[in-house]
């Protein structure tokens, strides 16, 4: 089949920028999309739009920079909606589905966030760390008022010191964390191999702490109001509350991947999430579709980009741009770096395991656009449902437009926990491609 | 070892029909399945209970059909209280819609030919009679007819599932899934069933329904079925404000508001069910045709799943000759003969002796006859 | 709730009212920097709902924009006149305008 381009990049994150500029100077044509309306990904969402205010910000202007003097093709408000066999991709853009053949397809799909779901979190008011750094990075919103913040994790305590820098004012941070687990300590020694990433945790807790914003020690917390968010209520005590913003670390999007017919994953039970099969390169096992980045295992902006510029020297050799030998020599001080940023992973993972699903009690809303709550995905594990494609069918969950993206990993859990199972024993939800809704306008004019 | 008077091989719509109905009639039933990634067309089919198309060329099928439809506003009401959530059974009528003039005129004949047939409630409608039906239908201007049977209707097909599988544990009855059977052997008057897992079950009696797995499954037990697996790819929207009131064979508004469109048939024995777009497309596009407002709906989602597909197209109900006390049950249109098979099907797999109609659907006139290539709708 | 760094420099509606934007901005950043935080009620249970991830991931930020219904505010862009308003349950679709 010929090809309209060499290879195919979905993300312009930290992963998608470098892996774009590398695989570009060595000679391939490139096509990058993004569904977001310039480079950046989540961590340097908008970096091109607002000053650069730290290290990470410096790394993400340069990374945009680079993309930009370089002769990649960009699309942005893209969003990528299929891979089928033989390079074939769809994408929608400005209402319009359109579709090319790639050469070789890397996907750099970033993380979402690890759903928090606590009683009363479907109330407006309640959204994520996540949404209130977008919103900040993206619009300069910062917290005012009666802004909880709760969970746990290092993005966490990242937004916290990044609020109340810029100027926001938080109520109070509800910390579900659990203190150092003894399964940590044994991660400790590789971990302080990458010092910088440890310190700078403890700082941004001191930062935060130091502003002001004072921290309980919690194990339960839900949301209350009409209509609205009103108040949150911690082991038992109420605080005023108009905005609740929930953080439980973050899981590879992997609803990608899991639509591509021969795509492995396995289960990371550290991490507590499913991500793709990857070789050292990259490569998935499903032919011609490569992972960089968070999409693969999170390791954080630094390793994505590492990561990413490793694929690109892969897609280069495969499509005949390099020798296995030149691809290696040139692989070698990235891998190191990327090495050195991932050695405090496993004491961080371990450090923040996501909170236990045995705390959601049964009255508690888990799929959000189905109205599914904990309890109904219980009882369809009494009725003989192993895994989340049969609780789908026997209780909607997963059926909305997110297709599962949220409420995914946590109907996995719940069902590993009510049958006494691994999770590694469950099956997660298949996903199916159009992976984004699209209309069925945009769709049908894409038939002969 | 636990022992069955009947143990039901395959979970889907077929076995934990018969199952359930074994069940509620007394009996202590097993019904093996295997775990959550399967190829189940239970979860993946449209929902219709259709049978204004059913029996062309086998008039036995046909009045098997009208008699499940008969049967099913009883089913609809257990199940429904079984699953804890309505069935959303509504037989309302349904539609084939006609595109063209030439497509009315070829759907005009096999009226007429299943009128000949004895199915005599399906009947031709024109354009203004659809609207008279239908009143603000937004109907496409290439919509001049439509075949309509007012005793065909639709039904959640999940919830019809999950109301099975509740009703034969209520019933008492046991749901094993995790591992396929791998083996049937007779011991002492009984059969011993083996599982991959290594778990194992003694039943009296036994029903295959297995789905696109049958033909295997069968042979253990000396019958001899060929079943191949027709694809059939599904289109599902956001949910919609009501749009279309009747059911039609490729495109409905379900009891949640969301509009499906189907189907394809795509008969290449390959035993996988991706989507391509290309087929996608195709069906959004005949879809709009119908309804012009829906090419801004948007599809949530797409996915496919195998009908177990005989020869000729028909169900095949057989006991065994060498196995007594093995049955086989398979067929394209489980949801619709879920009553049946509740019914007359268990109590057939009982002792009860079989249906004067499941009788005339013996896998033994497959020996006789080449494969055709049927519509499934 | 929250509070904008950089003052608005355009105007939207909202459900028949004018609200402050910024350009450059999403619609789901502008309703909540003025302080609107239910955006829809479920076509589920009628139950209010705003957003939750402001990513594209969890349609609970669906809105009616321009006569469209079901449109994600975070991923749809402001520009000056922007007309949007809540979502009420189901989707109803727009008449087909004649070609
Ligand atoms: C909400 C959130 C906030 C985070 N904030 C931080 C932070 O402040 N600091 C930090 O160190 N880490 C943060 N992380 C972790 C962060 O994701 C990674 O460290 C880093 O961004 C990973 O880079 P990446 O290139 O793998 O993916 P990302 O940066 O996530 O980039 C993925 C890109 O893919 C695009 N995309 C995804 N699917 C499609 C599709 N179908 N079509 C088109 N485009 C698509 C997205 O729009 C996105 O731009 C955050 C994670 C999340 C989920
Ligand atoms: C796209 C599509 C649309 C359809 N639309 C309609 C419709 O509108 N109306 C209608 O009436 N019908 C419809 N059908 C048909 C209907 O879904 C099937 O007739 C019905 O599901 C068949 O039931 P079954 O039990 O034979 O097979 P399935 O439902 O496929 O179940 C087979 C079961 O057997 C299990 N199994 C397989 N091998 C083994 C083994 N070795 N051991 C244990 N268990 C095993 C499987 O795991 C599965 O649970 C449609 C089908 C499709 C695919």
């Amino acid at each position: 089949m010929s090809t309209d381009v060499d290879l195919l990049i979905v993300g312009a994150g930290p992963a998608g920028m470098a892996a774009a500029v590398t695989a570009r100077s060595r000679g391939l044509t490139v096509l990058l999309l993004d569904e977001n309306a310039g480079p950046g990904g989540q961590v340097h969402r908008g970096i091109e739009h607002r000053a650069a205010k730290d290290e990470q910000d410096a790394d993400g202007a340069k990374l945009a920079a680079a993309l930009r003097s370089s002769a990649v093709e960009t699309r942005f408000r893209a969003t990528l909606w299929a891979v089928e066999p033989g390079g074939k991709v769809f994408w929608s853009e400005e209402g319009a589905a359109r579709s090319a053949v790639a050469g070789r397809i890397l996907l750099c799909t970033g993380a979402t966030e690890r759903p928090l779901p606590i009683p009363g979190w479907t109330l407006p008011g309640v959204m994520t760390v996540g949404a209130a750094q977008i919103a900040l990075k993206t619009a300069g919103l910062k917290p005012q008022g009666d802004v909880w913040i709760a969970g746990q994790g290092p993005l966490l305590w990242l937004y916290a010191k990044q609020a109340v820098e810029a100027g926001g004012r938080l109520a109070g941070i509800v910390d579900l964390s659990h203190g150092i687990p003894p399964a940590a300590l044994r991660h400790l020694p590789r971990a302080l191999m990458a010092p910088g990433y440890l310190l700078k945790g403890l700082a941004w807790q001191r930062r935060v702490k130091r502003a002001g914003v004072r921290v309980i020690h919690a194990e339960e917390i839900r949301a209350e109001g009409e209509g609205r968010l009103a108040r949150i209520v911690v082991d038992g005590t109420e605080h005023a509350a108009d905005l609740l913003l929930l953080h439980d670390g973050v899981v590879p999007n992997t609803q990608i991947t899991r639509a591509i017919p021969g795509c492995a994953h396995d289960w990371d039970a550290v991490q507590a999430c499913w991500k793709p099969r990857l070789d050292a390169w990259g490569n998935t096992t499903a032919e011609g579709v490569m992972v960089a980045g968070d999409g693969g295992g999170i390791g954080g902006a630094r390793a994505a980009a590492h990561a990413g510029r490793l694929a690109a020297l892969e897609a280069a050799r495969a499509l005949g741009r390099m020798t296995e030998d030149q691809r290696n020599a040139e692989a070698g001080t990235e891998r190191l770096a990327l090495n050195r940023q991932l050695a405090a992973r496993p004491f961080l993972d371990a450090l923040f395991p996501p909170r236990p699903v045995t705390a959601i009690p049964d009255e508690t809303i888990i799929c959000r656009c189905e109205e599914v709550t904990a309890g109904k995905v219980r009882e369809a594990v009494t009725l003989g449902c192993l895994g989340s494609n049969q609780t789908k069918a026997f209780t909607r969950t997963g059926m909305g437009p997110c297709q599962g993206r949220v409420c995914g990993p946590v109907v996995h859990a719940v069902i590993a926990a009510a049958r006494g199972v691994d999770p590694a024993q469950v099956d997660p939800f298949r996903t199916r491609f159009p992976t984004k809704p699209l209309t069925l306008g945009e769709l049908a004019a894409l038939a002969e | 070892m636990e022992r069955y008077d009947v143990a039901v091989i395959g979970g889907g719509m077929v076995g934990t029909a018969i199952g359930y109905g074994c069940a509620e009639r007394g009996a202590r039933v097993i019904v093996l399945d295997e775990g959550d990634v399967a190829l189940r067309a239970a979860r993946g089919n449209f929902g219709l209970v259709w049978g204004q198309s059913k029996g062309d060329g086998m008039p036995a099928y046909g009045a098997w059909t009208r008699l499940s439809i008969t049967l099913w506003p009883s089913l609809a009401e257990r199940v429904s209280g079984f699953a804890g959530r309505d069935v959303c059974y509504s037989p309302v009528g349904g539609l084939t819609f006609c595109l063209s003039e030439q497509e009315l005129a070829e759907r005009r004949d096999f009226v007429h030919r299943r009128h000949n047939q004895g199915h005599g409630t399906v009947r031709i409608v024109d354009r203004r009679e659809l609207l008279e039906m239908m009143p603000g239908c937004r109907l496409g201007p290439e919509v001049v007819g439509a075949s309509y049977d007012p005793t065909d209707g639709h039904v959640d097909p999940l919830t019809l599932l999950r109301g099975l599988h509740a009703g034969l544990r209520a019933a008492g009855g046991v749901h094993l899934p995790g591992a396929p059977v791998v083996a049937i052997e007779p011991v002492g008057g009984e059969y011993r069933i083996a599982r991959a897992d290594g778990a194992a079950v003694m039943a009296r009696r036994i029903v295959v329904a297995a789905g696109v797995a049958t033909t295997r499954i069968a042979a253990m037990v000396g019958l001899d079925v060929p079943v191949r697996p027709v694809r059939g790819q599904n289109i599902v929207t956001e949910r919609l404000a009501p749009i279309l009131p009747k059911p039609a064979s490729a495109i409905r508004q379900t009891g949640d508001g969301t509009i499906q469109i189907g189907v394809t048939s795509e008969d290449d024995g390959i035993l996988e069910t991706p989507t391509t777009t290309a087929a996608l497309a195709k069906m959004a596009a005949r879809a709009i045709r119908v309804l012009p407002p829906l090419a801004s709906a948007r599809m949530v989602r797409g996915w496919a799943a195998l009908r177990p597909m005989t020869p000729d197209g028909f169900p095949a109900y057989a006991e065994s000759a060498t196995h007594p006390g093995c049955f086989v049950a398979v067929c394209h249109s489980g949801v619709t003969l879920a009553a049946v098979h509740a019914g007359p099907m268990a109590e057939a797999v009982m002792g009860g002796g079989m249906h004067a109609l499941a009788a005339e659907l013996h896998p033994d006139r497959f020996a006789r006859m080449p494969i055709q290539h049927v519509p499934a709708i | 709730m929250f509070q904008r760094s950089d003052p608005p420099d355009i105007t939207i509606t909202w459900d028949g009212r004018e609200l402050p934007a910024r350009s450059g901005e999403s619609l789901a950043t502008a309703l909540l920097a003025a302080g609107v935080l239910s955006f829809r009620e479920t076509p589920v249970s009628g139950a209010a709902r705003g957003p939750l991830c402001l990513m594209g991931a969890c349609f609970d930020c669906l809105v009616e924009v321009e006569g469209q219904q079901n449109v994600q505010a975070c991923m749809t862009p402001v520009h000056p006149g922007l007309r949007a308003a809540p979502q009420h349950g189901v989707r109803d679709l727009p008449e087909v305008e004649a070609a």
